[in-house]
């Protein structure tokens, strides 16, 4: 295949990666020879979007490790219920199920999103991100009336070790989705006011990457913590 | 209103604290009033708080790391002077105010000086190495030294309004939890951790994705200069570990404010889980800090030995074995909690193969020596210093890894001088050989030899002298955070070693007396070319101090070492290649984001140590409000016009010209 | 002149490692019980397999800095010379090989020495119940039922069998002159085999830093022949007051002591602690920690 930099397509140009590898690209990026690119960085540095989209990525493993840690304390916890009640006598799998089942259409329609800012439709971008919004509430509307309800009933943080790994790990997702929306309705705002300026693309992506990474916790903790943890 | 916060939280009856917070108080004050008589503000403003550029951000992080170093040496001298008074007396400082002193000591060394003065090279350096104008996202990069400035801040605050940790370095629970110590000293800890722990994770992102995404044209992974594979390991360790460190820590905050039970001793808590979480962290945490310290030395054995760095391939794949092995060996900080034989023989086994991949350095490091015309500048003298004090280091960690010799050794001060055997031995020499090989490029010209000799002298003995008799106390089974003591043996020991921290502190003022000397001779001093040292790396190649956008043209990468080779070949031919074609330059543009960060970062950390909960949500809203109006700027780069870089760029050949015809007429037979 | 160095050098580290090592009597390097003995010799056997390589190591370092140093005109310099397989090989296997012998060495040391395996005697071993307090030690003798704080009278020749906890924080129990130590948690139990051969005093401390009382932690442990520990322990009964709840209670304010006995303990006392069945000591926090969550 041509890898000079003239056959690459214009709409491709800002996903070059030199240091991809595997694949032959024309080097684009700013200081570029125009040599061809080998994945060994021939071509010099990456193109911003591929920087950005990176470094969100490895931002997003680290959060991702943060969330082990917590898996890691709620699976040696898991038993110390003090005397309190366990996953079994609070969990209830219907209400999970139903915040599941938020969350993961949220994703999708965060994918929609993503497809119409790609062609920049302003209606359908801003359509699709209320809609995730709005899902992503009840979500979190869910898990508070949740939280509430077993606290009211005597099952709070404070009663048992296992409790309070519940809730943190639990609530820590919560926080994440509750900054999301706020993200979420600033993109939107900023996307309304600013349009898809390259800079407001580059955003809406890594807003994308973190809506799915926290779908991606989710099931995770859906299975851990109420699936598995349920059962106990 | 206030929370917590009463007049009482000011020390008065302690007249130490007091004193030297006033001190610091008045310096403080008088700098900046000298700084705003002056009228320095606007440029320090413009050129440096809101400075994005990599290197400005890495000489920021160097000065915060050494003024922290002080303080933490300030720290060393009094526990040092306490523990040879203290032998069946109570010495002149109580407990309550030893155990913050050994606890801010630990601390601060290892977040607030070890790893800006670490975190600092690597911003300064790797860019530079790698032939290029920036780190991937410069503005974070700003924010995450702010974020740094504010951890240190809240720290040293806490010397006069309320109290630090009184635990160690490492806060464990149950002691840690408000049942044992209810005073504001374990938040000040976590919350100011918690800060600065943000600012060091985006560091590790940041430059994560420099290197592995942002490099001169050619400089494949194996082109790579060693300082730059070590500071991806470092960089990658940061984005693995780190985050374990803040969800340990949340724990802990969880526990104390809002009375959850993760490791309390009632209701279900286990101690020993934040004893593991933390060492999950912390033992990746000591090679964060080393392996960029091996890095440097890797740099500094192939310069002064006039020869690349033998073996280049096996010190990447040690570095990289070390890196992912650092990860599998925490148990080793407590083999007495009694986990049984198999668990303490697979961690002990586990540690001891670390040693292979230094071993392996070593070797390297000592083969690169071979055959080589080494010259004894100082960087090189630190060298030599690193690597026997940093061999002895590794022997007694390995024996600490043994755990029949853990068993007798652990919490000792035989521990006590290990750790900075090898934390001071190479990270701190490392530290002092980087300052002195990288200050000419920072300013232009370089350092006084005479006294940054002295100085390693000094330091090398002084090291010796504090912490062989800290072995030999450990030997007889003193161990380690003694506010008072009553056995006769330990105390000529402790006499010995104060004096050896006098001796550093002597080392110390030789190193400030060679910052001034160096200032005020500095048009001798003066680094014309821009390779002091006939350096092998990127760079030296550009001017001494590069341009704001370090090379006018991304040099092509062709080996391992591409300066090595451009100046070969300049020298053979006795001329510079052809002038470049010159082009606009985007650079990106300065930004007060992180410097606000930080403010409301500070003022949100305070008032949740102090429970002033309104202040709290007035931080976190504020520093919304910054966000959302750095996104919304529409003009984040400014353009440096070609003729500008023209006229730079003409400058750094017109003085590597004159420099090419001077060593031509010196080869010459007469 | 290159083996004058080397001798030189030589010399005086085989003269400062044994004058080092002389000058630390008293600690853990002169053991009268048969693990601190053992550990010493783990230690040491570590040591000379490591320094077998790190003196060699560190000399060569030297001399090669010092032989190819710029001045010396009858060095080779070899400016491209950077890469060698066969030295390769060399400087991976020899830490490989040091490791691996290195690695027989821990994984037998850790089983044989592992704090929670009896020690081989014909004597049935002492039970003594350790709880670690702020800041003080409590000694329970089970089968004697009495109990001694900050002072532990153990018989000369026999094994000592330790079960240890913790009322409140971290604590570590050492005695360095008979051998390993072990943390003592709360809600925890850790074992601990020791044995003292010889008669005398030795000084036993705290190694886990656990607040403003830990420096005065310490305690001495007396190793007494057999038949004086009988009389001690019929000492002890005669007088002294009783360990029971209350008495524990008292015990339990956050200070620190002087050494004294009790004459009668309750026996179920250690397993209340360990199943907090006793609450965990109160540190001056509770009363606020309360308040808040009421």
């Amino acid at each position: 295949m041509s890898t000079s930099s003239e056959a690459v397509p214009q709409r491709h140009r800002r996903d070059i990666d030199p240091y991809r590898l595997g694949r032959g690209y024309g080097a684009a990026g700013y200081g570029g020879r125009g040599q061809d690119a080998t994945g060994r960085g021939a071509g010099g540095p990456a193109s911003k979007r591929v920087i950005v989209g990176f470094g969100f990525w490895i931002f997003l493993l680290s959060d991702i490790v943060m969330f082990s840690a917590f898996f890691a304390a709620h699976a040696v916890l898991q038993t110390a219920t003090a005397g309190g009640p366990s996953g079994r006598d609070l969990f209830d799998p219907s209400r999970v199920a139903l915040e599941t089942a938020f969350l993961l259409a949220s994703s999708f329609t965060c994918g929609m999103s993503a497809v119409a800012s790609s062609v920049r439709n302003q209606l359908w971008t801003q359509v699709s991100l209320l809609v995730t919004g709005v899902l992503g509430t009840c979500f979190l509307a869910l898990e508070a009336y949740e939280f509430t309800n077993m606290i009211r009933s005597g099952a709070g943080p404070q009663t048992s070790a296992f409790l309070s790994s519940f809730f943190a790990v639990v609530g820590l997702h919560g926080c994440h989705v509750t900054a999301g929306l706020l993200w979420l309705g600033t993109m939107m705002a900023q996307v309304f006011v600013k349009g898809f300026r390259p800079n407001i693309q580059r955003r809406l992506l890594c807003f994308n990457l973190f809506w799915h990474t926290l779908d991606i916790i989710w099931v995770a903790l859906f299975t851990i913590v109420y699936l598995i943890g349920g059962g106990r | 209103m206030l929370g917590k916060l009463t007049w009482d939280a000011i020390p008065w009856s302690q007249p130490i604290p007091l004193v030297a917070g006033g001190v610091v108080l008045l310096v403080l004050l008088a700098v900046i009033a000298w700084v705003i008589v002056r009228g320095y503000l606007p440029y320090l403003w413009r050129e440096w708080i809101t400075s994005v550029d990599h290197k400005r951000i890495g000489v920021m992080y160097i000065l915060l790391g050494v003024v922290m170093l002080l303080r933490g040496f300030i720290d060393a001298l009094m526990m040092r002077s306490q523990q040879a008074i203290a032998f069946n007396a109570p010495g002149y400082l109580p407990p309550e105010h030893y155990n913050q002193i050994f606890s801010a000591h630990g601390t601060i060394m290892i977040f607030f000086a070890a790893m800006p003065l670490v975190i600092g090279l690597m911003n300064f350096v790797v860019p530079l190495q790698l032939g290029v104008r920036d780190v991937a996202f410069p503005t974070l990069n700003s924010t995450s030294f702010w974020l740094t400035a504010t951890g240190a801040l809240l720290v040293n605050i806490s010397l006069v309004v309320g109290e630090f940790a009184r635990t160690g370095w490492l806060p464990y629970p149950p002691l840690s939890e408000t049942q044992y110590l209810p005073g504001v000293g374990v938040d000040y800890y976590l919350w100011s951790l918690q800060i600065s722990g943000v600012g060091t994770l985006l560091t590790g992102v940041n430059f994560v994705t420099t290197i592995l995404k942002i490099r001169a044209p050619g400089m494949s992974y194996f082109r790579m200069p060693m300082f730059c594979w070590t500071a991806l390991a470092s960089s990658l360790l940061i984005v693995a570990a780190f985050p374990v460190l803040t969800a340990t820590l949340g724990m802990l905050l969880l526990d104390r404010y809002l009375g959850f039970h993760f490791f309390t001793n009632t209701a279900g808590g286990n101690m020993m889980m934040f004893v593991n979480l933390i060492w999950v962290w912390g033992h990746p945490e000591v090679y964060i800090l080393v392996l960029p310290a091996f890095g440097v030395f890797s740099e500094i054995f192939s310069t002064f030995s006039g020869k690349p760095l033998f073996g280049y391939r096996s010190m990447v794949m040690a570095t990289l074995f070390i890196c992912v092995v650092s990860f599998t060996v925490w148990l080793h900080h407590f083999f007495t909690m009694g986990a049984g034989a198999n668990v303490n023989a697979t961690f002990g086994i586990a540690t001891s193969v670390i040693a292979v991949g230094t071993g392996v350095k070593v070797y390297n490091w000592i083969f690169t020596m071979y055959g080589g015309r080494i010259r004894f500048a100082t960087p090189m003298l630190w060298a030599m210093g690193f690597i026997v004090t940093f061999i002895i280091g590794g022997m007694t960690g390995v024996l600490l890894a043994v755990p029949p010799a853990d068993f007798m050794l652990h919490n000792s001060l035989f521990l006590v001088a290990h750790f900075h055997n090898v934390i001071i031995g190479g990270v701190l020499f490392a530290g002092f050989a980087a300052l002195t090989y990288w200050f000419p490029k920072a300013f232009g010209f370089q350092l006084d030899e005479a006294w940054g000799k002295a100085a390693f002298w000094l330091g090398l003995i002084g090291f010796y002298v504090t912490f062989i008799p800290l072995y030999a106390a450990g030997l007889q089974g003193m161990t380690r955070r003694m506010q008072h003591y009553d056995v006769a043996a330990w105390r000529p020991w402790m006499l010995v070693a104060a004096v050896g921290v006098l001796i550093l502190l002597a080392g110390g003022i030789c190193q400030v007396v060679q910052l001034v000397v160096s200032i005020r001779h500095r048009d001798e001093l003066r680094d014309v070319i821009g390779d002091p040292w006939n350096g092998r790396s990127l760079e030296w190649a550009t001017s001494s101090p590069p341009p704001s956008f370090n090379f006018a043209v991304l040099p092509n990468v062709h080996g391992e070492e591409p300066y090595w080779e451009i100046k070969r070949r300049a020298i053979e031919s006795a001329h510079l290649t052809p002038e470049p074609q010159y082009e606009d330059i985007e650079m990106p543009r300065n930004s007060p984001t992180g410097v606000i960060t930080a403010f409301f970062a500070t003022i949100t950390g305070f008032a949740a140590i102090w429970h002033i909960w309104w202040m709290v949500v007035l931080g976190l809203v504020a520093a919304y409000v910054v966000f959302v109006w750095f996104a919304w700027r529409d003009v984040d780069e400014y353009v440096i016009p070609a003729a500008e870089v023209a006229r730079l760029d003409r400058e750094r050949r017109g003085a590597r010209q004159a420099w090419l015809d001077a060593h031509a007429r010196a080869e010459e037979p007469a | 002149m290159q083996r004058n160095v080397r001798d030189w050098l030589l010399g005086i580290a085989l003269a400062v490692l044994p004058a080092l090592l002389a000058g630390c009597s008293g600690g853990i390097l002169e053991p009268h019980g048969p693990i601190g003995a053992a550990n010493r010799l783990i230690l040491f056997n570590a040591l000379e397999i490591m320094a077998a390589i790190v003196i060699p190591t560190i000399i060569a370092a030297l001399v090669f800095a010092w032989w190819f140093r710029e001045s010396n005109t009858r060095a080779q310099y070899q400016p491209h010379w950077a890469y060698s397989g066969r030295i390769e090989l060399i400087v991976w296997s020899i830490p490989v090989l040091v490791i691996c012998f290195l690695g027989g060495v821990i994984y037998i040391g850790s089983h044989d020495l592992d704090p929670a395996r009896p020690i081989v005697s014909q004597n049935k071993p002492l039970e003594v119940q350790v709880v670690s307090l702020d800041w003080k030690w409590l000694f329970i003798y089970p089968d004697q039922g009495v109990a001694s704080v900050n002072q532990l009278f153990v018989p000369v020749g026999m094994p000592i069998h330790f079960n240890l906890t913790s009322a409140s924080v971290m604590n570590a129990f050492f005695v360095p002159q008979l051998g390993s130590m072990i943390y003592t948690m709360n809600g925890m139990v850790t074992q601990l085999h020791l044995q003292a051969d010889r008669a005398g005093d030795y000084k036993g401390l705290s190694a886990q830093f656990s607040g403003d009382g830990f420096p005065d932690m310490g305690f001495t442990v007396h190793a007494v022949p057999q038949n004086e520990f009988a009389d001690w322990v019929a000492g002890v009964r005669r007088s002294g007051p009783v360990l029971d709840r209350a008495g524990y209670a008292e015990l339990s304010k956050q200070d620190t002591a002087q050494p004294f006995t009790y004459r009668q303990i309750d026996p179920a006392l250690f397993d209340a602690v360990v199943t907090r069945h006793i609450p965990p000591q109160p540190g001056p926090g509770t009363q606020r920690a309360e308040k808040a969550e009421r």
